[in-house]
């Protein structure tokens, strides 16, 4: 008999916790939406946990800061933010059933997010479906906003980046000939070797040897010796700060002296870990600097320090916050939380004044806006230039 | 029991299956035009489905058969991307062509098609990786299927066709209620009725005494190889299903983490215990979801989410399942028919 009873009470704790589990899904007719009053809901879904858990952390930094403020100015329309966060827990398909949750649960009227491109693309067709617009802060690849016309996106694209720094080695170092290695399994890579040989080209600019590697090699040499015998005047290795660090070390030792160009895979405090002193000198394009003299920069690094421990905001937290200002101005200007209306504000966003600089968003849904040159100095990354699309 | 009283309860226990499908396939359908079911919770139910898909498929090994496989992963991986390039680039255009497509027939067949190539791709992954890895036992298969979870992913990742580390999108979606339930009934009268067959005493023989079942004339190797193959397919159905459910694959679905998760299913629903695994797929599914739910508590003026610390809670749940059941939630026990009468006897006296 006591057999049966521990049993029964095993059974009914499993079957209450079922119970429970699914009953924490009960159905509810979507909030917020369809309201005229009280806060207005914004999804945020970020990965908080996982691989990639500093992305979600900094940029919901961002998000938070541009919330406060504009809930301590008293709201839009009078009506305050109330953010919904979720954590996808740097999943594809744990990003669907967050968006999923943010738009039937909580019925937002707008979702943030995701900073890796796979997870936008992931979570996108699900706001495209609910007639939600989504913003993504970083996600860089140009497929992402081709979803659909609710998908929005405040960064440049990889093609940018390419003629970005084309731009910059053929008019500020005026340097005629340039090596170009690729990661070709890299389609972030790719893309922006591809748009760096058309402008550079353009611009009156030689290509004069172009080689491959692939994520994880440990070895360069051959590539390297190739590029040396062809005599450039600059090498752009749009990669990952993982092999560019060892790229620059093995150059260095072969007796290549010129500097080196990249994009924003370089942004990492462990690219200068991983190559030394071999990058000293070397340039690559970034979505911001805290170091830009433009006072709304600096207005955004001392309150974001004040807010948060002095703690100097990276990328992904100016990213963030633009996200969420932009997204702000749209809900105000359409003077309603009607989706389909925010999105056509969204998509008339012109010439808006963010800290990564003046933001307009095109027919295409993408920001066109302008990039940073930093220079490796050190452990620092200087900021040299801003470069107008 | 005669031969044809046997045919006779087979075919009303399959009605009744197919009925029981049936019926909450209406349901499910009717509540979701009324909009009393939503996206979300759809989701959720059929997140638990495919879940309950890949864990009985590997209790099918682990449990059953009493191997340590830990790169189950990578045979839902085989499955989602195979079905999911074939239906893709091989059987929507043939079907475009004829204008086939977008009826629901036309639906149906496309993802039964997909299903297939799936499973019969992950099959074979099963089939080679089982006949020269299934000769090592514990620890050393553990590690081989590990590799070979790795390869799979690894490889995906570098098939530029299927999107690489970018992801594979743009996968009609197809899975519907029905067919997801059609697969995990099949795959649990497959498994019952293993269970009750003389070939499933064979596995059992494997799992408890491999030695001593090959010295009474089981061919270990064999079983094993044939528990493998079959919780592969299983796993690649599973696979073929969620890639036609998201519509999106990305190579990192199928990592590592992916494989622990569904051994931690099969572990905590009791190793062996099909039930079990079914309950602890689908209690760890909607845990994970119904964590997100957890109201904020104000502490001191600080408010203080506790679903920020989602996974926290999780891992510390399944900490004091683990100390409060080592042998799982069922043990090797089964819950069915026997349970409801010892209950129904016990209610009555």
């Amino acid at each position: 008999m006591v057999r049966i009873c521990a049993k029964s009470v095993l059974w009914l704790s499993v079957v209450t916790g079922i119970v429970f589990a699914l009953g924490g899904c009960k159905p509810a007719s979507r909030p917020g939406a369809s309201n005229s009053s009280g806060d207005i809901p914004v999804g945020v879904y970020l990965s908080f946990t996982g691989s990639t858990a500093t992305f979600g952390e900094s940029t919901f930094k961002g998000i938070q800061l541009a919330t406060e403020e504009i809930n301590a100015q008293g709201g839009i329309n009078g009506r305050k933010i109330a953010l919904h966060k979720e954590d996808d827990r740097s999943d594809a398909q744990e990003a669907r059933s967050a968006v999923t949750k943010l738009i039937q649960r909580d019925g937002v009227v707008a979702v943030l997010g995701e900073v890796a491109s796979s997870r936008s693309l992931a979570a996108a067709p699900i706001c495209q479906e609910n007639k939600i617009p989504m913003i993504s802060p970083s996600s860089t690849n140009p497929q992402v906003t081709q979803v659909g016309d609710y998908i929005f996106r405040v960064c440049f694209i990889d093609p940018f980046q390419g003629a970005v720094m084309a731009k910059f080695a053929a008019e500020t170092l005026k340097v005629k000939r340039v090596a170009v290695l690729t990661d070709v399994k890299n389609d972030y890579s790719v893309g922006l070797a591809k748009y760096f040989k058309e402008t550079f080209t353009k611009l009156g600019g030689q290509i004069v040897a172009e080689k491959s590697y692939s994520e994880g090699d440990p070895d360069f040499r051959a590539q390297l010796t190739a590029i040396k015998a062809a005599n450039p005047e600059a090498i752009f290795v749009p990669g990952y700060y993982s092999e560019v660090g060892t790229i620059a070390r093995q150059a260095r030792e072969l007796g290549i002296r010129v500097p080196f160009l990249g994009g924003d895979g370089w942004d990492s405090p462990k690219l200068v870990e991983g190559a030394g002193n071999a990058l000293e000198g070397s340039y690559f394009s970034n979505h911001y600097s805290h170091e830009s003299t433009d006072p709304a920069v600096q207005r955004f690094v001392a309150k974001f320090k004040q807010r948060f421990n002095g703690e100097v905001p990276d990328a992904l937290a100016a990213l963030g916050y633009d996200a969420a200002n932009i997204l702000f101005d749209a809900i105000r200007r359409a003077g309603s939380t009607d989706p389909t209306k925010i999105r056509d504000a969204l998509a008339q966003t012109k010439d808006f004044p963010g800290v990564t600089g003046r933001i307009t968003i095109d027919a295409d849904r993408n920001a066109v806006k302008p990039a940073v040159i930093l220079q490796i100095r050190g452990k620092e990354f200087k900021y040299v230039q801003t470069i107008q699309p | 029991m005669s031969r044809r009283q046997f045919w006779l309860w087979r075919l009303i226990s399959v009605g009744a299956a197919l009925a029981a499908l049936l019926g909450a396939n209406v349901l499910i359908i009717s509540l979701r035009s009324t909009g009393w079911l939503d996206d979300y919770t759809y989701r959720v139910i059929m997140l638990c489905g495919i879940n309950i898909l890949l864990a009985v498929s590997l209790n099918l090994i682990n449990g059953i058969t009493g191997q340590f496989s830990i790169g189950h992963a990578g045979f839902q991986g085989v499955g989602a991307y195979t079905s999911a390039a074939f239906t893709v680039f091989v059987v929507s255009p043939w079907m475009r062509e004829r204008g086939l497509q977008g009826t629901p027939t036309g639906d149906s067949a496309l993802l039964i098609a997909g299903i297939i190539a799936g499973a019969v791709c992950a099959s074979l992954a099963g089939l080679f990786v089982g006949i020269p890895s299934l000769r090592l036992r514990g620890d050393y298969l553990a590690i081989a299927t590990l590799g070979f979870g790795e390869i799979i992913r690894v490889t995906i990742l570098n098939i530029e066709q299927v999107g690489g580390a970018r992801g594979f999108y743009g996968i009609p979606l197809l899975t519907t209620f029905f067919w997801l339930y059609l697969a995990v009934i099949v795959l649990l009268a497959l498994s019952r009725n293993l269970l009750v067959s003389t070939q499933g005493l064979a596995f059992l023989a494997v799992r408890d005494d491999e030695i001593a079942a090959e010295a009474v004339g089981v061919y270990s190797t064999r079983i094993k190889v044939i528990a493998f193959v079959t919780g592969a397919c299983f796993a690649g159905i599973a696979g073929a299903l969620y890639a036609h459910f998201d519509g999106y694959l990305n190579p990192d679905n199928f990592r590592l983490d992916q494989s622990i998760i569904i051994l931690t299913m099969v572990v905590l629903g009791g190793q062996g215990s099909i039930t079990g695994s079914v309950l602890s797929a689908v209690l760890l599914t909607a845990v994970l979801e119904w964590l997100r739910f957890l109201p904020t508590i104000t502490v001191g003026g600080r408010a203080f989410s506790p679903s920020e610390l989602r996974m926290v809670f999780f891992s510390l749940m399944l900490i004091l399942l683990m100390l409060w059941r080592q042998t799982g939630l069922l043990g090797r026990r089964e819950f069915g028919w026997h349970v409801v009468r010892q209950y129904w006897r016990l209610l009555r006296t």
